[in-house]
């Protein structure tokens, strides 16, 4: 349970005003490390106030991507931009961001108040401004009982509170975030995240956080950009992204889904009227409410949430789309959801998550029960790359 | 049981072969006789005489002051040495400068000894306490380069990142955030420096000069002239010296051993 609420959020979307300038701009970055291209052309706009997310797999640019911001690396072309300035060739200790560590990167040799003090001291603050900071930085992370402690006589989640104090006491105008919460177990984990955006709303501040966890990803984002191999794939909302992926990649990446690969017959709707597709599948019909950017006979695929599939043991009235029969393979029971790995009775592979919404089920679906799964033509989403 | 004996003989056998010798060169320190080999009762007669003997004291106190600077100029030099062959990535040369570094460690002593008294020549210098100084830090160099080196490379660099990127400059960055963290290899690295230059013979042989003969210089030079329990009496102050230095480093070692099993006990405990 959150302790507090904090503020109501409000509706936060610079990202469809054309007249908003953006805060930090990637233009046309490319960094190669020897052959090895880390990051690929790659544009990208962040707006002040904005919580944004880099999610992909390790070694796909991302963290490089926030070295570049923080200086730790330089671009091989291209250029940062950050409030329309170039901040291209300016040494990380003279840019007005600050980097939380995955390490946490906690000075060993001094105390927690050292620590948090240490960045305010470079700034030739007074002794009375550092300290008065310091303990609201304290305040700010629930560690006032803590402060003359040395970072090995915390446990993992106090360090890691240690480590944000210290990268938010300078105030900086970005706070870049490595995998902060990698290290935490997913209780505490959970519990950091909804800290982590009430600490960004109530301070104003913009979040650019690296992660590799899509849960993580979308729980906190304003945006995410979803990359791959040094390029993002997708810019969007986490619902947009979970929704309306744009590719394979993205869809796939995100959660859990069924891919199924076909053929367009159609994309017409049966009454003339554009904007349904349907999909030829080795004998399934799929269809899909869409404009689809692909003509009749392109192949695509056909992407549906396990969430958005309904199982059944009963045949449906319309078995012309939409409607596929199998055996129940497998049942993964999470609890909240159980989801049931179906064969469909071409030998292909489909799964489909149920709500338990009662706890006791009269007629409960089981292993090598003979089913028919079905979903709405707004669930699914064509693919085309 | 029977295992139990064997092994408790082999200790003992092995222990016997390091320290007896050790233990009879103190013991006939003690000796009232003037003979090494005859016991002729217990006397502090030798530490008098080595105390009153002048050439003995003179080439202490030379051997100390060269051990103090070599030591000192060979562990910043060291320091420096490593940091530039763990930092500054492949730079061209490296595997060159890296050898280099090794080199010195395997060069015979007599090697080394001979081309720095062929450099001082060369080069006109008076041979004597400087000559000395400067080979015993060319050699010492090397191994604390060594040790500072495998330091470096455990070493955290994200510590030195949130040190710039909290606005600290990378000199600054050095002497707050990396020096006092790999200091204690800096402090054994000097040890060592300091411990080989006390106990070189062949190098400051080849390197000195007339008015700074080291301590091993003049014991080797007395002792070819016929031991005296003298010598006997300055080995077994330094062996003390060098016994206390050892157990104080094996007691702070335990100390901070114990305070870090405090120190996670207490992160576990929470809050006091």
């Amino acid at each position: 349970m959150a302790k507090s609420l904090g503020p109501i959020k409000r509706k936060f979307s610079p990202w469809t005003d054309p007249a908003a300038v953006p805060f930090i701009r990637f233009e046309n970055i490319t960094k190669r490390f020897g052959t090895f291209t880390a990051v690929d052309n790659l544009t990208l706009d962040i707006y002040e106030r904005e919580f944004f997310s880099l999610l992909g797999p390790s070694g796909c640019g991302k963290t490089t991507l926030m070295r570049m911001l923080a200086g730790f690396d330089e671009p091989t072309e291209g250029r940062i931009l950050l409030q329309g300035k170039d901040i291209s060739g300016v040494p990380p200790y003279r840019r007005p961001t600050n980097m939380m560590f995955q390490s946490y990167a906690l000075f060993p040799h001094m105390t927690v108040e050292k620590n948090i003090a240490f960045g305010l001291e470079q700034d030739k603050l007074s002794k009375g401004e550092i300290s008065a900071r310091v303990e609201e930085m304290l305040k700010l992370v629930k560690l006032e009982t803590f402060a003359k402690r040395k970072p090995n006589q915390l446990s993992g989640g106090q360090r890691q509170r240690v480590a944000l104090a210290r990268s938010l006491a300078k105030r900086p105008k970005v706070l870049l975030l490595d995998e902060p919460l990698g290290a935490l177990d997913k209780k505490l984990r959970e519990e950091t995240q909804f800290e982590l955006m009430d600490i960004q709303t109530n301070l104003g501040l913009t979040f650019l956080i690296v992660t590799h966890d899509q849960e993580e990803a979308m729980t906190v984002s304003d945006r995410i950009a979803v990359m791959d191999k040094g390029v993002i794939m997708q810019v969007a909302t986490p619902a947009e992204i979970y929704e309306a992926p744009n590719s394979r990649y993205v869809a796939d990446f995100i959660g859990d889904i069924n891919i199924i690969e076909g053929t367009i017959a159609s994309t017409q709707s049966a009454l003339g009227a554009p904007g349904e597709v349907l999909i030829e599948s080795d004998g399934i019909r799929l269809a899909a409410e869409q404009e689809c950017p692909a003509v009749s006979g392109d192949k695509v695929a056909f992407a549906v949430r396990p969430e958005k599939v309904r199982i059944s043991p009963d045949q449906p009235a319309d078995t012309s789309v939409n409607a596929v029969h199998g055996e129940v393979w497998d049942i993964g029971y999470l609890g909240d959801f159980s989801v049931f790995i179906v064969k469909l009775d071409d030998g292909r592979v489909m799964r489909a998550a149920q709500a338990n919404v009662s706890r006791l089920v009269d007629r409960p679906i089981t292993f090598g029960d003979m089913v028919w799964l079905t979903w709405p033509r707004d669930a699914g989403l064509v693919l085309t790359r | 049981m029977k295992s139990y004996r064997f092994d408790a003989t082999v200790l003992t056998l092995g222990f016997a072969f390091l320290y007896i010798p050790i233990i009879i060169l103190i013991v006939y320190s003690f000796n009232a006789s003037r003979l090494v080999t005859v016991w002729g009762g217990f006397s502090l007669h030798w530490y008098q005489t080595m105390w009153s003997n002048q050439g003995l004291m003179d080439a202490a106190w030379v051997t100390a002051r060269v051990g103090l600077l070599s030591a000192s100029i060979g562990t910043i030099l060291g320091t420096m040495a490593a940091l530039a062959l763990v930092r500054f990535g492949r730079f061209p040369g490296r595997m060159l400068f890296s050898g280099m570094i090794y080199a010195p460690l395997v060069m015979p002593e007599v090697i080394t000894g001979l081309s720095m008294l062929l450099l001082f020549v060369a080069i006109g210098i008076d041979r004597g306490f400087w000559t000395v100084t400067v080979a015993h830090t060319t050699f010492t160099m090397c191994y604390v380069a060594i040790v500072v080196q495998s330091r470096l490379l455990t070493f955290d660099r994200s510590l030195e990142e949130a040190a710039l990127d909290l606005g600290c400059p990378p000199v600054q960055t050095f002497f707050k955030i990396t020096l006092p963290l790999i200091f204690p290899a800096v402090i054994a690295g000097w040890m060592l420096a300091f411990t080989l230059s006390l106990d070189d013979l062949v190098i400051a042989s080849f390197t000195t000069g007339p008015g700074a003969t080291t301590l091993p210089i003049k014991i080797y030079s007395q002792v070819r002239l016929g031991v005296t329990p003298e010598i006997n009496a300055i080995c077994t102050i330094l062996i003390g010296l060098v016994t206390i230095g050892v157990i104080i480093s094996s007691i702070t070692t335990k100390r901070t051993e114990l305070r870090r099993q405090q120190d996670e006990h207490m992160a576990l405990r929470g809050p006091v």
